[in-house]
């Protein structure tokens, strides 16, 4: 039988708030175990919560971007929970009254574009982290990452596939990192995604029985685990299989998904409102001064460079692909670089030559001023591109501007045409081979007589002059 | 009448990890059944045009500047921990995955 996926998406991002979301506590989890600790966040008796206005305001930031409805009026709950993760038994969280609600997201999917429901985004802590490598009788818990601001972010059953699954992740994580409210590292647990899955006959409009696959460490993996649960369900229905609903884990080496918790164990988790905290009420005029902080989202940027710098649409993608690659890109054009011209410099050679120095775009000692001057120099004929090319690494490396190295260096491309013709009949004499084979009708040799040639300039030759006079020179 | 069984009982202990005697959890049982039968009689009440109260407090937007502030030192934080190897609070081992 044909079947049909149905999938929804939960993901935890930890907002990089500088303090955490209760209490005064550093936000920063990679410290030395149980120092950025409080009787809040270790859940003493008798202690007072206190929400992080700055957690409300990403939250609602989020939210925007996701084009959700604000609440009004939302609250904090409890939901309770014995495990050592929380020693106050209970996750303050956000349950019947989500801080954000029915918002969606646009993806690119094969052949379009696809809209993805946003349920609700709510506010919560994330828990201590558990540490197993201690002993064999006990495990270490480490509070640090307690009360660290955590926002879920949970999205309608509109996914139909792993890639679709993996384009949403994509692009909300984009959205995130624009936004600047989290880093959204996955292998350090600062976004994490879970799947709900089921599949059913393709045309039929009730839900299958679903199952939830959660703690995997990549995007990918979750694009392999989607994929591989997609597989296991559709084979047992074909053998007459019921799908039993529960928590599945991903096993990474194997490939393969394996039962966590079933449902029969999943707990019963009492929510109720948090007396200790008060309501969050966001009126109109605070979500719209949050509106008006927003910078401009990726999708936006991506279509203004498209009609504004005439961008394609692959270009337009890799250049907004995340905003400090896009503000640099933006102020090199604005530096005097054609449009074209720095698209293909920085998603080319710069960009290769800051992944080998293991440097993102943001830390780039090449100022995108600089790039644009540079850009410039090849532009009004001083410089060609072979040359750029053997700079750009240099500028980085030095820090030097292009016009200084040209200058040290005496770089500038020579486009004298008495000077070229000179050199261009040199080489013609030295090499008659060549020039034979060419005049007997063999191409190639001509690109030998060009290598031969800019040799003989140190690279330095205007590679337009060059062709003008050798194809004269050669057809005389 | 009690709308409470023992069983409901035992579910209640059960999720709040408490094991209760046989004349305690009668107790609850009937403790119980009567808390549910004043909330009947409060359903009795015609609340229609009423707003749903969501919170106890009457108070919104109380918040904390994202400043940080002080916080323990390890020696403090697990001062009175049953447990400790000296940076982490021990715990019997956790064979469950997470929440």
């Amino acid at each position: 039988m044909e079947y049909e996926a149905v999938i929804g998406m939960e993901v935890h991002v930890e907002i990089n708030t500088k303090s955490k979301v209760f209490c005064a506590c550093n936000n920063d989890f990679h410290a030395p175990p149980n120092t950025h600790v409080c009787p809040v966040c270790l859940g003493m008796p008798g202690v007072l919560p206190v929400l992080n206005i700055g957690m409300v305001e990403a939250s609602v930031a989020v939210g925007l971007a996701l084009n959700c409805k604000i609440s009004r009026w939302s609250k904090m709950d409890r939901k309770n929970y014995f495990y050592p993760d929380l020693a106050k038994n209970y996750q303050i969280s956000q349950y019947d009254l989500p801080l954000c609600h029915d918002g969606e997201m646009e993806i690119d999917i094969e052949g379009g574009t696809k809209r993805i429901g946003i349920t609700r985004a709510h506010m919560e802590e994330d828990t201590a982290r558990n540490t197993h490598t201690i002993g064999t009788r006990e495990s270490g818990v480490d509070f640090n990452r307690c009360g660290v601001p955590l926002l879920e972010i949970v999205t309608e059953p509109d996914i139909r596939s792993a890639d679709e699954a993996f384009a949403y992740l994509t692009a909300l994580k984009q959205i995130l990192q624009y936004l600047d409210v989290s880093d959204c590292n996955m292998e350090e647990g600062s976004l994490r995604a879970e799947a709900n899955i089921s599949i059913r006959p393709k045309g039929t409009v009730e839900f299958g029985t679903k199952t939830e696959v959660k703690n995997v460490a990549s995007f990918s993996g979750v694009h392999k685990a989607i994929d591989f649960e997609i597989r296991r369900q559709r084979a047992a229905l074909d053998k007459g299989d019921a799908i039993v609903q529960e928590t599945r884990g991903w096993d990474a080496d194997k490939g393969i998904t394996f039962v966590q918790r079933s449902k029969e164990s999943a707990h019963d988790y009492r929510y109720f409102p948090d007396p200790d905290l008060v309501p969050v009420v966001v009126d109109e005029a605070w979500e719209q001064r949050i509106r008006e902080s927003l910078p401009e989202l990726p999708r936006a940027r991506n279509h203004r460079f498209q009609a504004e710098y005439a961008l394609s649409p692959y270009d337009a993608g890799v250049v907004t692909s995340t905003r400090a690659m896009a503000d640099y890109y933006e102020a090199t054009v604005k530096a005097g670089a054609p449009a074209k011209l720095a698209a293909n410099w920085i998603m080319g050679d710069l960009q290769g030559m800051l992944v080998e120095r293991k440097l993102d775009i943001a830390q780039c000692p090449v100022t995108a001023a600089s790039l644009g001057e540079m850009i410039r120099l090849i532009e009004d004929g001083t410089i060609n591109g072979k040359i750029a090319k053997d700079l750009l690494p240099e500028m980085i490396d030095s820090g030097k501007s292009a016009d200084l190295l040209v200058k040290e260096k005496g770089l500038v491309q020579i486009s004298d045409r008495g000077e070229l013709e000179a050199i261009v009949r040199g080489v013609l004499d030295a090499n008659p081979g060549p020039v034979e084979d060419f005049k007997a009708g063999k191409d190639r040799a001509k690109g030998f007589l060009v290598g031969q040639i800019m040799k003989a300039t140190k690279g330095k030759g205007n590679p337009k002059l060059v062709n003008e006079i050798l194809e004269r020179l050669l057809a005389s | 009448m009690s709308r409470i069984t023992e069983k409901d009982v035992d579910y209640v202990a059960g999720l709040a990890q408490l094991v209760l005697d046989g004349p305690t959890k009668a107790k609850m049982v009937k403790d119980l059944g009567e808390i549910l039968g004043y909330i009947d009689k409060l359903n009795e009440l015609d609340t229609t045009g009423v707003e749903p109260m969501m919170h106890v407090l009457d108070m919104s937007n109380v918040y904390r500047q994202d400043v940080v502030g002080e916080s323990l030192t390890q020696d403090q934080a697990l001062k009175n921990a049953p447990k400790t190897d000296g940076a982490y609070f021990l715990v019997p081992r956790i064979l469950d995955g997470e929440h």
